[in-house]
């Protein structure tokens, strides 16, 4: 290995890249874009805009819309004088959910019958429209309780303060904030995302521009060449993870628990996947458009069945046997863990000795090929 | 009056600070092959641009038989056929199938694009490979593919940069001859070229530098132009002969031609015994001499040098 | 040096297939130390893939190459540390400046400190960059990069360069100079394969060798070439109407190949009585001729006889 050509490969790689504004700043801006797209979008389940058509008009009719408020998923935000305002606002889009409080809901409440209380609810974005049905439910169910109480003592019964007090406790993340669980999604994800395409890029457009063949010529070796290529591509990786834990930290306040030393380690297993992906795919496509379509054939699904999206425990046997197939899986489950659980090597090593093995797999099958198309 | 095919008057092109084109002015008969050539930079390619609409001017005016490209662009480039240096042919296409395509923008109908691509691919010897892919040609056959996709709309005129850039000599001595073929078809040619033999092929020449005009002119008056005489030397050591006679004062130019050397001298009578002696001197014997009429190289080098 | 007469290259029956494709076939040569061996031939004759297998690029399919005493299939480092390549097509970076590239090359082959300094200011001196060598490769013209090139592959010093149509695209007065700096490489002991288009250019060689279908057809000096019986006589017809002249010559049987030379024709005729024959013909076609001469060939004349009718 001759650690000058090593070094004259990479000089050329940071002047390329850094001469470049559009990439430099699109590297730098994507990671901090996704953040705060996915950090604010996904957070957005609470205070869904509610329309509420009261024609009950009662002490008890505001104490249930004012439990629905308490809750934070909603915030009644019209008032509607029909169903046509209802279904207007809903179709709309400018309310999430409709609530409908009977005329006769305080009458039978006191008559200990079951009033019905009508929650209409858009359910083109489901994930919503569950957690509003549910808190809806919840909250109906809860004043029911308390009624229920309350009738029991009017009647003289004797209840006790005891029984169980079921409190669930969100561990790891005891606000249930979707940014605590999104930073290290995004973290993972851009990591992939970038060090994949910059890997790729690099040697596809040695290979279009006709340099390619040039430096086959030289007294180069593959592996320095491949060695010169990563370098810079590392330092870009390592500073889009810095930049994400530092907004993460400083802009959503998203603490990170566990060891940074541990994760920017891991970092470093999961840059032999990505390298070796992005140079495995570029020595298979001919031009820098067809290498784009081969690595969208891998990144699309990857983030689809790593867990980003969807938990993989909640999938189908058979896609969990596929993302069991997919590195980023690991690497998503070892960042959330460093980050949100504070957990090390000793919880994380099945995942990073995978991760590991995957890198060598993929990395040293891309070197293999990438020699045969210098020869 | 017929008016000329091409009329460039005083038309500058800048790009930022660097003037491609400095008030050109030059015109092209109608039915008439016009050579441009000029070292590299000179502004040939943008001089094309300019010709066919591709490129914006910033002063002068243009016209195409008559026609002024800024008012009236579309009917300009109707009447105009461009075949830039690389020509983009679709290699994923057949060539059959890159004709109809370029028949199709420039709007031809069935019937006339039905006879017209006949002709071509009869004209051009490519008939016989009407479903093969752009790909799958040669260098000469693609080249060839290029100017009949030029050619599809009937275009007047054409304006070819620099068609025979890195073709094979007996390739581009088969590409000549179409040219000639469609020229004497009555269309005008506009060709930039950096083979001088090429130039001596066209009716006119104009000598292009910096953006500016030099000379021009058939190549015989532009050879009639050059001040002074051409000697040929013919000697073994051309190389020892070029350093020798290099420094000598009666000698404007020395410069290596083919297997033999062309000396650029105000008179040949008092030269030729100055190169001698020096040759003695430096033991190069086999030196020959002789006066000879000046090739159009030497022209232009020799413009190229004032 | 080790002065002995082994050849700087030696192929032996080189081969390469692609697929059903024959590129190159069977193709043998020797180049001797420091001199200029001239490499023609149409496009896609063959010429850049024998290169290619010379530099270590592509592996022959058969056969085998030396280069500088290594076997190129054996010790392909040890060949690329030596020579010099400059490619056909462009090999420059569109974002990296000239003085960028001249660094980068440098770094490759290990120049380092004032050498690489002296190195780089010598040749951006020797092919009139200096004025541009803060510019991007991207800005410069056609001839500009492939001065760029030239003198990335020259850095080096390498002892065997090898430049596959240099001169493409570079206006006639570069030419010159790029071939001013040819020559005096191989006179200061550098060996060149060089190929090229333009057969004025292919008399600077020392031999000659050309390609078609993947065959080497004929080789030999410039002169030996031209003087080869073989390729019949030459005459040269000026005429008023020269292409009305080609095309009546053009399928008679005795016209070996025909075609323009500059403004005027030069046909190539296999038999001794040939000129009589074609003068006879033009008169009685009644063809209008102003002149008609033997000539020598020129080298262009040889590579139409030997290319241009098959």
């Amino acid at each position: 290995m001759n650690w000058g050509r090593v070094w004259t490969i990479a000089a050329k790689e940071f002047t390329q890249f850094f001469r470049d504004h559009r990439t430099v700043g699109a590297t730098v801006l994507m990671p901090i874009l996704q953040v705060i797209l996915y950090g604010y979008l996904s957070s957005d389940i609470k205070h869904q805009p509610t329309i509420a058509w009261d024609l009950s008009q009662t002490a008890e009719s505001r104490q249930f819309l004012d439990a629905l408020t308490n809750s934070q998923y909603f915030s009644i935000t019209f008032r509607a004088q029909s169903m046509r305002d209802v279904v207007r606002h809903i179709d709309d889009g400018q309310a999430l959910a409709g609530i409908v409080i009977p005329p006769d809901y305080a009458t039978l409440l006191h008559r200990k019958q079951q009033p019905q209380v009508m929650v209409a609810v858009d359910a083109s974005d489901a994930t919503a429209a569950q957690t509003a049905l549910s808190v809806a439910e919840a909250v109906g169910t809860n004043i029911s309780h308390t009624l229920q109480i309350q009738q029991l003592r009017l009647q003289g019964a004797n209840i006790p303060r005891i029984g169980v007090d079921v409190r669930a406790r969100a561990w790891y993340n005891p606000g249930l904030r979707q940014e605590v669980f999104i930073v290290p999604g995004v973290l993972a994800l851009v990591m992939q995302f970038t060090m994949t395409f910059l890997s790729m890029s690099t040697i596809v457009r040695e290979r279009e521009l006709g340099t390619l063949e040039q430096l086959i010529v030289s007294p180069i070796r593959s592996s320095e060449l491949m060695l010169g290529k990563m370098i810079p591509i590392m330092t870009i990786g390592y500073i889009n993870v810095t930049m994400i834990l530092l907004f993460a930290v400083f802009w959503f306040g998203v603490p990170v628990a566990g060891s940074v030393v541990f994760l920017y380690l891991t970092v470093f297993v999961f840059f032999f996947t990505t390298v070796g992906l992005g140079t495995f795919v570029s020595t298979i496509a001919k031009t820098y458009i067809q290498a784009i379509q081969l690595i969208q054939f891998f990144l699309l699904p990857s983030m689809l069945l790593s867990g980003f999206i969807f938990p993989v425990d909640a999938m189908p046997k058979v896609m969990q046997w596929l993302a069991y197939l997919v590195p980023l899986t690991y690497f998503l489950a070892i960042v959330r863990g460093i980050i949100i659980k504070g957990v090390g090597i000793d919880y994380l090593w099945p995942q990073v000795l995978m991760l590991l093995a995957f890198g060598m797999v993929v990395f040293t099958t891309a070197v293999l090929r990438f020699r045969k198309r210098i020869d | 009056m017929v008016p000329p095919a091409i009329e460039i008057s005083g038309v500058t092109r800048r790009f930022g600070s660097l003037i491609a084109v400095q008030r050109l002015s030059l015109h092209v008969e109608k039915g008439e092959i016009f050579a441009l050539v000029g070292p590299d930079g000179a502004g040939k390619t943008t001089l094309m641009r300019l010709v066919c609409g591709a490129l914006a001017m910033n002063e002068g005016t243009l016209r195409v038989d008559g026609l002024d490209l800024a008012l009236q662009t579309a009917e300009v480039q109707a009447s105009v056929g461009y075949m830039p240096q690389r020509f983009s042919l679709y290699p994923d296409l057949s060539v059959m199938e890159n004709l109809r395509f370029y028949g199709a923008i420039f709007g031809v109908s069935r019937a006339e694009f039905g006879r017209r691509a006949t002709t071509l691919l009869a004209d051009f010897a490519l008939t016989d490979f009407g479903d093969r892919l752009a790909d799958d040609l040669s260098g000469g056959m693609k080249q060839k593919l290029a100017l009949a996709c030029t050619l599809i709309h009937s275009p007047s005129t054409i304006l070819l940069d620099e068609p025979t850039a890195g073709v094979d000599p007996v390739s581009r001595r088969e590409f000549w001859r179409i040219l000639y073929r469609i020229n004497a078809g009555g269309t005008t040619i506009f060709v930039s070229t950096p083979y001088m033999d090429e130039a001596e092929r066209a009716k006119r020449v104009g000598f292009i530098a910096r953006g500016t005009l030099l000379s021009c002119g058939t190549p015989a008056e532009l050879k009639s132009h050059l001040t002074g005489e051409v000697v040929e030397i013919t000697s073994r050591e051309r190389g020892d002969v070029r350093r020798n006679l290099r420094d000598e004062p009666l000698v404007r130019s020395i410069e290596i031609f083919g297997d033999v050397l062309h000396a650029l001298v105000p008179s040949a009578d008092a030269a030729i015994p100055a190169m001698r002696s020096r040759l003695a001197a430096a033991n190069v014997s086999d030196a020959v001499f002789r006066t000879i009429p000046p090739s159009l190289e030497d022209a232009f080098v020799a413009r190229l040098q004032t | 040096m080790n002065g002995s007469a082994a050849p700087t290259i030696r192929a032996d029956a080189l081969t390469k297939r692609f697929g059903d494709f024959v590129a190159v076939s069977d193709v043998s040569f020797e180049i001797r130390a420091g001199e200029i061996w001239g490499f023609l031939g149409p496009n896609g004759a063959g010429k850049s893939t024998t290169i290619r297998m010379l530099c270590g690029v592509l592996s022959p399919t058969s056969g085998s190459a030396e280069v500088l005493g290594f076997d190129v299939a054996r010790d392909p480092e040890e060949v690329k540390l030596r020579i010099g390549y400059m490619a056909q097509g462009s090999s420059l970076w569109n974002d990296l400046s000239v003085q960028e590239h001249l660094r980068f090359y440098a770094g490759l082959f290990g120049l380092a400190g004032t050498k690489r300094e002296d190195a780089i200011s010598h040749w951006l001196k020797r092919l009139d960059l200096y004025g541009q060598r803060a510019r991007l490769a991207g800005t410069l013209s056609g001839g500009y990069r492939k001065r760029l090139a030239l003198a990335c592959t020259l850095l080096h010093e390498p002892q065997m360069v090898f430049l596959d149509e240099p001169t493409s695209g570079v206006d006639p007065l570069s030419r010159r100079e790029f071939w001013d700096i040819i020559v005096a490489l191989a006179e200061a002991g550098t060996t060149v394969l060089v190929t090229t288009h333009y057969l004025d250019e292919a008399e600077h060689c020392n031999d000659l060798a050309l390609i078609y279908d993947g065959k080497i057809v004929a080789s030999g000096t410039p002169e030996s070439l031209k003087r080869d019986a073989r390729n019949g006589i030459t005459a040269e017809i000026l005429s008023p109407d020269t292409v009305r002249v080609l095309d009546a010559i053009e399928t008679q049987p005795f016209v070996a190949s025909a075609g323009l030379y500059g403004s005027a024709l030069h046909v190539c005729i296999r038999e001794r009585d040939g000129l009589d024959r074609l003068s006879q013909f033009l008169q009685e076609h009644a063809i209008p001729v102003d002149s008609i001469a033997q000539v020598t060939p020129s080298l262009e004349d040889v590579f139409a006889s030997l290319v241009g009718k098959r």
